[in-house]
């Protein structure tokens, strides 16, 4: 067990998965000589050679739709789509290719491709490149959608995708990066399955990725007023966890959900749709959200921090709905 | 352009018989969609058969094939048997996919039919991966890649050309221009309608040819094909040809005038080559009639196939959103 | 004979209108030419037969409108042709079309710009009791009747613990026992209860449960005000009137403080044994104007400033009145005074509101006849009781706690 960034598990999840599997290449903008945006392949081009680790010029729609060639062909690749703001311009690759062709082909192919990217807002670099678009993701049955929310599980969530039959699409919180946490190399988390991240009984915080620092803090604040919040990591987006949810509602019987993408339609609808339809008759008050305002986000610091959930809104919403005992 | 006659007798008959076989299985088509049978879409290639048949002949069975929605005849010319497309465009059961895909989805894999992809443009970058894929294995074999004139106006043409030529990868990219972008007019949509000249840019190979010709389009997929197996780059090759029906099924054809499709249907390449054959004394009455026969009874099989087909039960619907083993995965 | 039929021509198309008829009866047409020109939603559109043979008779007139599947013309086949090779169409896929029509529909007026729509909130306005689905659930597993159950949770509605609190009370529907439970509150037919009964029927509940399991015991005694209202006339002397303390908020100030010395009498009754709070959370009982009353936590009334004690209690009764009480007012007094020195009353011993061990009672400040230093002369008194739970105190220790009280009113200075 040793303690390393999020970006270093990262990028020892892709050195591992490039050792282990000759099928396996990494390609994408600046993954190579630059060492990736987020330097998440640092190095990893002089170790493994530009066969396998493959600068791409700026074509979205096409490296990731090679992706999904090279996966029919055989191959194991990683895509790294530098934010997920870029990957708008490869929705349709993904949207009408990588999540459609094995049903659409009577199960004829198989697309196990992985796509990495970074999302999120928090790092004042305005409304292009600060979205939260996993729920849109999430939307399209055919793909696997996670949010790592640790350094374990990005380490750890990488490998389990390259494992998976089908495009896995994993999130990166850009603010994760530099966040410190134990990792153990030999520890394999699954892909999917939400877990309880700390264990409570008056409120249920349900959350993902980037927000689950945030809500954690939160809890540990609530905990100071008597108020115990039961802390939901989802990890997963799709397949959605629904039973961990539930089996938490019905403990605690309220539910804040926090997902710093935009309110309506937002991966938090889902979340609490989810909750109502199935732990209804569990609930002690209505479900709340705590999601980015509707704005693009702004520049400025003490705007961008208004835009988005932040520890003093979760404790709010916390405190709004729960039961002091 | 070669003389018919030079050829050997056999392919020569074989290269009519499939361009036969294409253009009587849709025409049938058209019949079962008047009728019902058919719904959704269908994209006839009526009068493009000399590409597909001609261009397939250059391909070798390791060779892989993606295409797009007008793909009945690159399924047919690349040996997909005509019963399991019939069924497919009834939706049944016993169709190469399943039913799922209809008339703009067929599958193959054993065949490496790669399926007919329907974003104008989106199996570009596809066809690169698999050629990435064959590179990085060490398997030198061609990926051939059909698109019509409008994907060209899309950014996929340009990045899959681009990414193909800077990898150096063993693509073969078949345009098929057929003059309009559904209803658009080449001239009305690009600024240079040579298509083969945007080839340079990429520093790609390319070359144009009468898409109405099977000869001469084999012949030129051949020179193709060979380019790409010897050097490992890809190549774009432009058929010039013509659809003789509407964009999908039926259109007011508001977009060009009755002239021009008559004028283009006097070069009709199974009447033109059929003459050709006959004066060669290749072709006589007794053998066009044996084709047309067996051509014939070939279609009706495939209709006897479809309609006899079962339809995929309802509770299969979600089989095969995820691998089986991924579970369930739908929720 | 060949049936001619309006051909399907697009994936949308559900009929088409004849234009003009290519061919006339008795001329011969060939398979794939054209028959006749249709109309429809794209445009005109040559159709062809799919037959080769002699037209027989045109059964419809150019203009009309027929739907895809109808026969338009009979076309006599050539001999020797062959069959057609379907047989079972139209093929219906397995689920039956459904007509394109418009269903009739109201016009569409959004909620929020309807004219009339109420301002507030439509459950309220409905009657219906505002319940979480939990505590619904709840209410059915115990048989409790959410009419009777007081709710303390935003604007008032009912939760888990409002009704298992109701449960411990009693608060089981008066009526006979209920069939099978459900997730509907079981209630007649009738109009729904208003909210002034909904309050009468848990004071019902709960106070027949007080005196069906709670052993009470009374204790009364008459405490000389004089002093304190002597200093307190003089303290608010110097105020403004909005700024005055009232005799009562010296009163409750003397109980909550009495309180911490007792604390047999501060908490709840849970189950099988006395849980004792450690914050005196003193519910004060306040009518309401509607009928019936609430009994809202003043909370660490023993910690507040006769100031802000005042201030507090002045706000608890205008919210009680305005129905605008927050749920932990209502959930968590740990003991309950009520007065009625208002109407008169010299004194008063009250119904302890279980889960509660105790109630003090406040009468009239009255002017009596007193003994002072062997003389006898007029002094403000007041008289305080207590009734308390006999499985938790004993009269020796209420008796402690009333004393106090008279103690603590003796030097005012100190409250």
């Amino acid at each position: 067990m040793t303690r390393v960034t999020y970006r270093e598990a990262v990028r020892a999840a892709l050195r591992r998965a490039l050792a282990d599997d000759v099928r396996v290449f990494l390609m994408g903008e600046d993954v190579g000589r630059y060492g990736g945006a987020y330097a998440c392949s640092h190095g990893l081009l002089d170790e493994f050679g530009p066969a396998r680790v493959r600068d791409t010029p700026l074509s979205e729609s096409t490296f990731v739709g090679a992706g999904i060639g090279a996966a029919l062909g055989g191959m194991r690749p990683i895509v790294e789509v530098m934010t997920v703001n870029f990957s708008l311009l490869a929705l349709d690759q993904i949207v009408n290719n990588a999540a459609t062709l094995r049903h659409m082909s009577g199960g004829q192919l198989g697309v196990p491709l992985v796509v990495r990217m970074a999302t999120g807002a928090g790092r004042q670099v305005a409304a292009q490149h600060s979205h939260s678009f996993e729920g849109w993701y999430a939307h399209i049955p055919g793909i696997t959608v996670v949010a790592p929310g640790t350094v374990e599980d990005a380490y750890g969530m990488l490998l389990a995708a390259l494992a998976e039959p089908d495009p896995v699409f994993i999130f990166e919180h850009a603010g994760l990066y530099p966040m410190e946490g134990d990792f153990d190399e030999d520890a394999r988390p699954p892909l999917h399955g939400a877990c309880v991240r700390r264990a409570g009984s008056d409120v249920s915080v349900i959350t993902f990725g980037g927000s689950l620092p945030k809500a954690l803090a939160a809890a540990d604040a609530l905990a100071t007023e008597g108020v115990s919040a039961e802390v939901i990591d989802l990890r997963a987006l799709r397949p959605l966890d629904t039973a961990t949810v539930l089996a938490s509602i019905a403990k605690t019987r309220r539910a804040v959900v926090v997902d710093e993408a935009w309110r309506s339609g937002s991966f938090a609808a889902e979340v609490c749709a989810r909750i109502a339809e199935e732990g209804f008759y569990d609930l002690d008050a209505p479900p709340v959200r705590v999601c980015g305002a509707e704005v693009p986000i702004p520049y400025p610091k003490h705007l961008e921090d208004a835009a988005l959930p932040q520890l003093a809104t979760i404790v709010a919403a916390v405190r709004g709905i729960a039961q002091r005992r | 352009m070669l003389d018919a006659s030079a050829l050997d007798r056999a392919h020569a008959l074989t290269l009519w018989r499939e361009m036969l076989r294409i253009r009587r299985f849709e025409e049938e088509a058209v019949e079962l969609y008047s009728r019902g049978a058919i719904r959704g879409f269908l994209h006839l290639s009526i009068g493009e058969e000399a590409v597909a048949v001609g261009a397939m002949q250059a391909l070798a069975p390791e060779d892989a094939i993606v295409s797009t929605y007008r793909e009945h005849g690159h399924a047919l010319a690349r040996g997909m048997p005509a019963q399991a497309l019939m069924a497919e465009l009834y939706g049944k059961a016993n169709g190469c996919s399943r039913g799922r895909g209809g008339s703009m989805h067929f599958f193959d894999v054993g065949r490496r039919f790669y399926g007919g992809y329907a974003i104008v443009g989106g199996g570009l970058p596809i066809a690169v991966g698999l050629a990435l894929a064959d590179v990085l294995q060490d398997r030198r074999r061609v990926t051939a890649c059909f698109f019509g004139d409008g994907a060209v106006a899309e950014g996929e043409f340009h990045e899959s050309m681009n990414l193909a030529a800077l990898w150096r990868l063993p693509v073969l990219f078949l345009c098929e221009n057929n003059l309009y972008a559904m209803g658009t007019a080449l001239e009305r949509h690009q600024s240079q309608p040579d298509i083969a000249r945007k080839a340079a840019a990429y520093d790609v190979p390319s070359a144009a040819v009468d898409g109405m010709d099977v000869v001469a389009v084999e012949a030129a997929a051949r020179r193709a094909v060979d380019a790409v197996r010897a050097d490992g780059r890809p190549y774009l090759l432009e058929a010039r040809t013509y659809r003789f029906r509407a964009h999908s099924m039926y259109d007011p054809e508001l977009y060009r005038t009755k002239a021009e499709v008559e004028q283009w249907k006097r070069r009709d390449p199974i009447v033109t080559f059929a003459a050709q054959l006959a004066t060669s004394g290749v072709l006589d009455a007794g053998e066009r009639a044996r084709i047309e026969a067996a051509v014939g009874a070939e279609v009706d099989a495939a209709v006897a196939f479809a309609e006899l087909g079962a339809w995929e039960p309802v509770e299969d619907l979600t089989r095969d959103v995820y691998a089986a083993a991924a579970g369930e995965r739908t929720r | 004979m060949i049936e001619f039929t309006m051909p399907i021509l697009g994936a949308d198309m559900e009929a088409g209108t004849l234009i003009e008829w290519r061919r006339k009866p008795g001329e011969r047409i060939s398979r794939g030419e054209v028959i006749a020109e249709v109309e429809t939603e794209k445009g005109l559109i040559e159709v062809e037969v799919f037959a080769s043979g002699v037209v027989e008779k045109l059964l419809i007139e150019p203009g009309a409108k027929v739907p895809v599947g109808a026969v338009m013309a009979l076309i006599r086949e050539d001999a020797g042709a062959p069959p057609p090779n379907v047989t079972a169409l139209p093929v219906a896929g397995p689920v039956p079309a459904v007509p394109l029509a418009s269903p009739p529909a109201a016009p569409c007026v959004p909620a929020s710009i309807a004219v009339g729509a109420p301002a507030t909130p439509a459950a309220a306005a409905s009657g219906r009791v505002r319940a979480s689905p939990a505590a619904r659930r709840r209410a059915a597993d115990l048989g409790v009747d959410l009419a009777v159950v007081l709710g303390t949770g935003s604007d008032g509605a009912i939760g888990v613990a409002d009704v298992e609190r109701a449960a411990a009370l009693g608060g089981k529907a008066a009526a006979a026992p209920q069939p099978a439970p459900t997730a509907a509150p079981q209630r007649p037919a009738t109009a729904p209860p208003s909210h002034a009964d909904a309050i009468r029927r848990t004071i019902a509940a709960a106070m027949a449960r007080s005196k069906r399991e709670i052993p009470h015991y009374y204790l009364a005694t008459t405490i000389d005000m004089q002093r304190a209202l002597v200093w307190l006339e003089a303290r608010n002397a110097a105020r403004p009137v909005t700024a005055r303390v009232l005799s009562g908020a010296l009163l409750l100030k003397a109980v909550a403080l009495a309180l911490r010395d007792v604390r047999e009498l501060n908490g709840v009754w849970a189950g099988d044994r006395f849980a004792p709070s450690p914050d005196v959370h003193l519910g004060v009982a306040i009518a309401l104007r509607g009928g019936g009353l609430v009994a809202p936590a003043l909370h660490h009334a023993d910690r507040l400033d006769l100031d802000e004690l005042m201030r507090r209690f002045r706000d608890l009764v205008a919210r009680a009145r305005t129905g605008t009480l927050r749920s932990s007012e209502l959930s968590q007094p740990t003991v309950t005074v009520t007065s009625l020195g208002e109407q008169g009353v010299e004194s008063v011993f009250g119904v302890i509101y279980p889960p509660q061990v105790a109630i003090v009672g406040l009468g009239r400040i009255v002017e009596r006849p007193w003994s002072v230093d062997g003389a006898v002369v007029p002094r403000s008194v007041v008289t305080a009781t207590l009734s308390a739970d006999h499985r938790v105190s004993d009269g020796h220790r209420g008796a402690r706690f009333l004393a106090t009280v008279d103690r603590l009113l003796q030097a005012p200075e100190g409250l």
